[in-house]
């Protein structure tokens, strides 16, 4: 009999429900990263996310452990209500960049202005997809949406807003991160990030933000292909991929 | 315990500490300020959580996560923060989670001002967020009975997994009165918060804290467990207090600080012979429809007493269906009624037959 050996499998992180987003679309990897940071962290068990509204509103039934749903952009408060009275958990919230960067963003802030020991995972699709492909506040200039049917225009609706670079400034946050997942090598960088964030909070050092460079294949009008070669030809130019900001370093200082 | 003389928002503060809170989350506002203030350095004493949020909106989301991971919360606001909170009411509603909610009412509508007031009677008994749901809703008349409710509505709120609010208005926030601290209160008969989302830690399956139920059938599944529960509110916890209503011919309905005035405005009427009782609510929701079946045949009229222009005398109307006169006395903009007022308004009430 020939010997066979597990190379790779799903992780015990994700539930056995079917994901609901498109082809093509980015969130189902970035839920797979989730899922194996917190296993391999070995703190599955005392997991908690925080979901929000938008295409990942159902991620509670994707994940294995502990889930709440949230309201629109109030995941940042919802995890500083449970982390302070159970310190003890892993709180992360996972939002889009309409329930972040828009109707959030004073919760997002906040958290990160106490310092709160969570860890936000952002996910930027220059776009509302949930709701049928609106703009965003990290819509890029001239990117055609519904609500800018002729191409984001600045003088009208301001410069697209870059989360990352804001968050590193606020003295609270520890760690701010903005990755990619748009090949196998980014992939593997996004993880590292990830885990990092995961691990400071773990280690009750504080805030941590990765930003996920993500696809919106269905509301950009694109193949998967062109979704992610469009997010790499002109997201990552106005979102720079890199470290924004690491406090873990100055505290070892 | 000895009664101890405390200042209304501080005493609310130290009733929530006694009532076992776990943890305070709340965003300043005039005239409850001393109620966080109070709470910012005892909640910490007692090894508990106290959190200054960015906003109200903020803050009941702060509510609905500890509520959610198991933990005895409250929060507290005036009228314009409650208008915030709405949001986050509808949702701890819909997710099922027990938490407490003090408003100690200002006037409005809008900043309004700063003065006592009931104005926001409507906004608490009929829901203010969206959806079908409602508070179970305790309006004290005095620091003692604030107090005691405060203590005991976190067992209320454990009991429905719903959240309570304690309406009282700026004038028992303000006021100065004595307060014993160990009276009695009701036991509820609590289960283990085995719902909770705070870690599965090797003992049970996954959790969740949830309001989204896509498929309809669902979600009308859940809004008919939701008025179970109101229901059942409605036919065991209705609260309400009958004052002097042995041969009274004229019936005051009135809650709060103004029922207290009202408890004056008797005593003068006496004086002068006409005889007067009042009917209390202490649950606006649910509102004490038992207490109105129980008023005697010597009463003629209803006069609802309110600081509004009249929010209460509908749930009033409703209830009687017809069966008595109503009158209405109120003021508003933060004006508080004085007995003289009510006793003029019950004469002229008398004067007409
Ligand atoms: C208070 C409130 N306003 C609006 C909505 C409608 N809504 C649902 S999802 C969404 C946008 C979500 O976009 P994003 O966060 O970018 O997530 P995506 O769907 O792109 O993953 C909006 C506006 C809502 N659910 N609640
Ligand atoms: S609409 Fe866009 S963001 Fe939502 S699941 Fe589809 S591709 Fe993904």
């Amino acid at each position: 009999m020939a010997k066979t050996k597990t190379v790779y499998k799903k992780s015990p992180g994700l539930s056995d429900f079917p994901l609901s987003y498109c082809p093509g679309c980015t969130h189902g990897i970035i839920h797979k990263l989730v899922a194996e940071c917190l296993t391999e962290l070995d703190v599955l068990e005392r997991s908690v996310g925080i979901g929000s509204v938008g295409c990942s509103a159902l991620n509670y039934d994707f994940f294995s452990f502990d889930m709440f749903q949230a309201a629109h952009g109030r995941a940042p408060a919802v995890a500083t209500g449970l982390k302070r009275v159970r310190p003890d958990t892993m709180v992360f919230t996972y939002q889009g960049d309409g329930d972040l960067a828009s109707i959030g963003i004073a919760e997002a802030i906040h958290a990160a202005h106490r310092g709160e020991n969570i860890t936000i995972v952002f996910v930027n699709n220059a776009i509302y997809g949930m709701t049928g492909g609106q703009m965003a506040p990290t819509t890029l200039v001239g990117q055609k949406t519904t609500t800018s049917p002729d191409g984001r225009d600045p003088k009208h609706s301001g410069f697209p807003l870059r989360i990352a670079e804001m968050m590193a400034t606020i003295p609270g946050a520890t760690y701010v991160e903005r990755v990619s997942v748009h090949n196998p090598k980014h992939v593997n960088k996004a993880k590292k990030a990830l885990k990092k964030a995961f691990e400071i909070q773990k280690n009750n050092q504080g805030f941590s933000l990765i930003e996920f460079i993500s696809t919106c294949p269905v509301n950009w009008g694109m193949t998967p292909k062109d979704a992610v070669d469009w997010a790499v030809d002109n997201m990552i130019p106005y979102y720079p991929l890199g470290v924004y900001k690491d406090r873990t370093k100055e505290d070892n200082a | 315990m000895a009664k101890v003389l405390m200042k209304g928002n501080e005493a609310m503060a130290l009733a929530a500490i006694k009532g076992g809170c776990d943890a305070f989350y709340g965003y300043p506002i005039t005239p409850q300020n001393e109620l966080p203030e109070y709470l910012s350095k005892h909640m910490k004493e007692n090894g508990r959580v106290f959190v200054q949020s960015e906003s109200e909106v903020a803050a009941i989301n702060m509510v609905y996560g500890a509520a959610g991971g198991g933990a005895r919360v409250l929060t507290s606001s005036s009228s314009p923060g409650i208008a915030l909170k709405q949001e986050g009411i509808s949702y701890l509603t819909g997710a099922e989670l027990p938490a407490v909610i003090i408003n100690v009412m200002r006037g409005g509508p809008g900043l309004g001002g700063i003065q006592p007031s009931q104005a926001d009677y409507k906004q608490i008994t009929r829901g203010g967020g969206n959806g079908d749901y409602y508070l179970y809703s305790l309006a004290p008349e005095s620091l003692q009975e604030a107090v005691n409710l405060i203590k005991e509505s976190f067992d209320i709120a454990d009991y429905f997994r719903n959240p309570v609010m304690i309406a009282v208005d700026g004038l028992i926030g303000q006021m100065m009165e004595p307060v014993d601290f160990d009276q009695e209160i009701p036991k509820w008969d609590l289960k283990e918060k085995t719902w909770a989302a705070d870690g599965m830690r090797g003992k049970r399956d996954k959790n969740v804290i949830n309001s989204l139920y896509l498929d309809p059938q669902d979600l009308e599944d859940h809004n008919y467990k939701l008025l179970d529960k109101y229901n059942e509110m409605k036919a065991n916890h209705q609260r309400y207090e009958l004052i002097n209503m042995e041969n009274a011919e004229i019936a005051i309905v009135a809650f709060g600080s103004t029922a207290r005035i009202a408890r004056s405005a008797i005593e003068m009427l006496e004086d002068e012979g006409i005889n007067c009782g009042i009917i209390r609510p202490i649950t606006i929701y649910p509102f004490p429809s038992k207490a109105f079946d129980e008023i005697p045949a010597s009463v003629q009229d209803l006069l609802v007493v309110e600081m509004s222009t009249g929010q209460m005398i509908d749930d009033v109307k409703i209830v009687n269906e017809g069966r008595y006169p109503i009158h209405f006395y109120g003021r508003v903009g933060g004006i508080v009624p004085e007995a003289e007022e009510i006793v003029n308004k019950v004469k002229e009430i008398v004067g007409e037959k």
